[in-house]
């Protein structure tokens, strides 16, 4: 009886009184107007994105359909497509090519060189390692985008040490026929576009590894096991087990490396020859030129090509892996 | 029930799996060797001796600091402003179902998903069109665009984790919108929110390519790396500023894996 007495004096009251005062009045309004809550909630990061990227999207997307005046460089803003027209002349269809051939090779590289990193992570590594797998992709993908490249600078410089240690190998005969190629060689490395290959491979590769090894975390060890089971050589399980279901990781890390290579003039300009990449073009467009209209033409290339892409990873089930 | 702990890999995928992620570390670790050298005029290896006296030269640089400091006040008030809008944009999605949420989420997600020239040129030529001219705050504008993308990515997946339950459990003991917010929510995605913010600050500070097309005579540290590349002037300089910023991003990344690392990922996001 009295204890009953002791623990009811201790026993806050079930319903709390309102708190009251403006507080009170604004925090009921939202429970009642779950609706206003959230447009209140939404309203800042909708207006801030709207007004300022979307408007200055658009905003660009239009001036792609100004021409500038050959003559006087001026801008004059009556709608046309000449200056899209223009895009399709030799000099800017090269430039255009040229960096989606690029973009693809820089893929195809990163996928294989993802994928033992991947595998390894996902499938063997375990505790300790498995961290250390995650970091080891990650500190690379979040340090510095211009260290990165300033590195690989120093590497390939003429004096550097790739040309170091190809000398102390005896291998600089292959370094120096490599380089007397047509289209992949160059003065040295830093000056060729085997060099920029390198890099974006380099830079973006993390980029690859992330997906494909969430994808393969989903492939379930007893599957590979049932595949040697029923007498797959190691061969054969990889082309009709795990790559298969790896596709949609790789597909999913391809839409960045493709998307970030189209898009960047950086790489480009420090490491590598002065042919032109779509990133540079809208640079010196815009900058120097002061051709906006053609600039905006420009970028309208990499958006058309990453929608069909994004497209036909859509239909591959590749933002699953994501 | 997995079967392969006792299963060790074959020899060739061990081999391809370190020298892959050897291809991604030694090229920065090269760099904290440069930063000692004593060659001045080219980046000859092996380095002919070793010395620190460039971190002296370095720490008596004013336009090295200038830009340190614009490129920390600009990722601080960014980061800032990518908190705001990254915690109210994935709260309301998380939370609610609405016409056009898919809408919001790629919205978030666009400024980073497409080229960043793009975002830079466009945000450039409607300064242009506005009469906007170049400051602090238009770098800040860019800058704030797309770092809200990884807030929300962070807040996304951890309100993804916490049941919503809480928050009508908290209801129900009579706790109002606001006390709710601040006991119950806030503990629940506060390191979700660190982590974010981090990776945030990160991702302002090293941005470049936004950068070029939003600053006007301003300096932020990587548009003077960016100069250095193009046309190196101070070689050393470069070396020792190139090590300190990998060790200055360095800390926010290992801090944001300790952060998040039991169950959500940090949102690898590009840049």
């Amino acid at each position: 009886m009295s204890l009953d007495a002791a623990i009811t004096t201790k026993v806050a009251p079930a319903i709390l009184p309102g708190s009251g005062g403006l507080r009170g009045a604004l925090s009921d309004l939202f429970w009642r107007e779950p609706k206003l809550l959230l447009l209140l909630m939404l309203l800042p990061p909708v207006l801030w994105l709207g007004i300022v990227y979307i408007g200055s999207l658009f905003a660009l997307l239009l001036q792609s359909f100004f021409l500038i005046d050959e003559f006087s460089g001026l801008i004059n803003r009556e709608f046309t497509l000449k200056t899209y027209g223009d895009l399709f002349q030799a000099a800017n269809l090269d430039i255009i090519l040229r960096t989606a051939t690029m973009a693809a090779l820089v893929t195809f590289a990163s996928a294989i060189i993802a994928f033992p990193i991947a595998y390894y992570a996902a499938r063997y590594a375990r505790g300790r390692w498995k961290a250390l797998f995650y970091l080891g992709v990650m500190l690379p993908l979040w340090s510095s985008y211009l260290v990165k490249i300033y590195a690989w600078k120093l590497i390939l410089a003429k004096e550097g040490i790739l040309t170091w240690l190809l000398a102390k190998l005896n291998l600089l005969w292959l370094l120096d026929a490599w380089l007397s190629l047509p289209v992949v060689g160059g003065n040295s490395l830093s000056v060729s576009f085997t060099g920029t290959f390198i890099v974006f491979v380099y830079v973006w590769l993390p980029f690859m590894i992330l997906p494909v090894q969430a994808a393969l975390e989903r492939v379930p060890s007893n599957l590979v096991e049932a595949s040697s089971d029923l007498g797959a050589s190691p061969g054969q399980t990889f082309r009709n087990v795990l790559f298969p279901l790896a596709l949609p990781g790789i597909v999913a890390g391809s839409i960045f490396t493709f998307s970030l290579t189209l898009g960047d003039y950086i790489i480009p300009q420090i490491i590598g020859t002065s042919r032109l990449f779509i990133g540079q073009a809208v640079y010196s467009q815009q900058g120097t030129a002061g051709n906006i209209p053609l600039a905006a033409a420009f970028t309208v290339v990499p958006i058309v090509i990453m929608g069909f892409y994004l497209w036909g990873a859509k239909r591959m089930g590749a933002f699953d892996a994501l | 029930m997995r079967s392969d702990r006792s299963q060790s890999a074959p020899l060739g995928l061990k081999i391809a799996a370190a020298c892959g992620l050897l291809f991604l570390h030694l090229p920065i670790l090269l760099i904290f060797v440069y930063a000692f050298t004593t060659e001045e005029k080219s980046f000859v290896w092996p380095p002919p001796a070793l010395t620190t006296q460039w971190f002296a030269v370095t720490w008596n640089r004013p336009d090295v600091w200038q830009a340190l400091s614009l490129s920390v006040r600009v990722a601080a008030i960014s980061t800032a402003i990518a908190l705001v809008l990254g915690t109210l944009c994935s709260a309301a999605v998380s939370r609610t179902q609405f016409f056009g949420r898919e809408t919001i989420s790629l919205l978030v997600i666009l400024p980073i998903a497409l080229p960043g020239i793009i975002t830079g040129i466009a945000l450039r030529s409607a300064f242009a069109l506005a009469d906007i001219p170049f400051s602090f705050w238009t770098i800040v504008l860019g800058h704030a665009t797309f770092c809200v993308v990884v807030v929300y990515n962070n807040a996304v997946a951890r309100f993804r984790r916490t049941s919503g339950s809480m928050i009508e459990a908290s209801m129900d003991l009579g706790a109002d919108g606001f006390q709710t917010f601040r006991h119950v929510v806030l503990p629940n995605i506060a390191t979700a929110l660190l982590a974010g913010g981090m990776l945030a600050f990160a991702l302002s500070f090293d941005e470049v390519i936004v950068t070029t097309f939003t600053a006007g005579q301003q300096q932020t540290l990587p548009i003077w790396m960016l100069e250095e590349l193009i046309r190196p002037r101070q070689r050393p300089v470069t070396n020792v500023v190139a090590m300190v910023v990998v060790l200055v991003t360095l800390l926010p990344i290992l801090l944001a894996y300790y952060l998040t690392r039991d169950g959500d990922q940090i949102a690898g996001s590009s840049k």
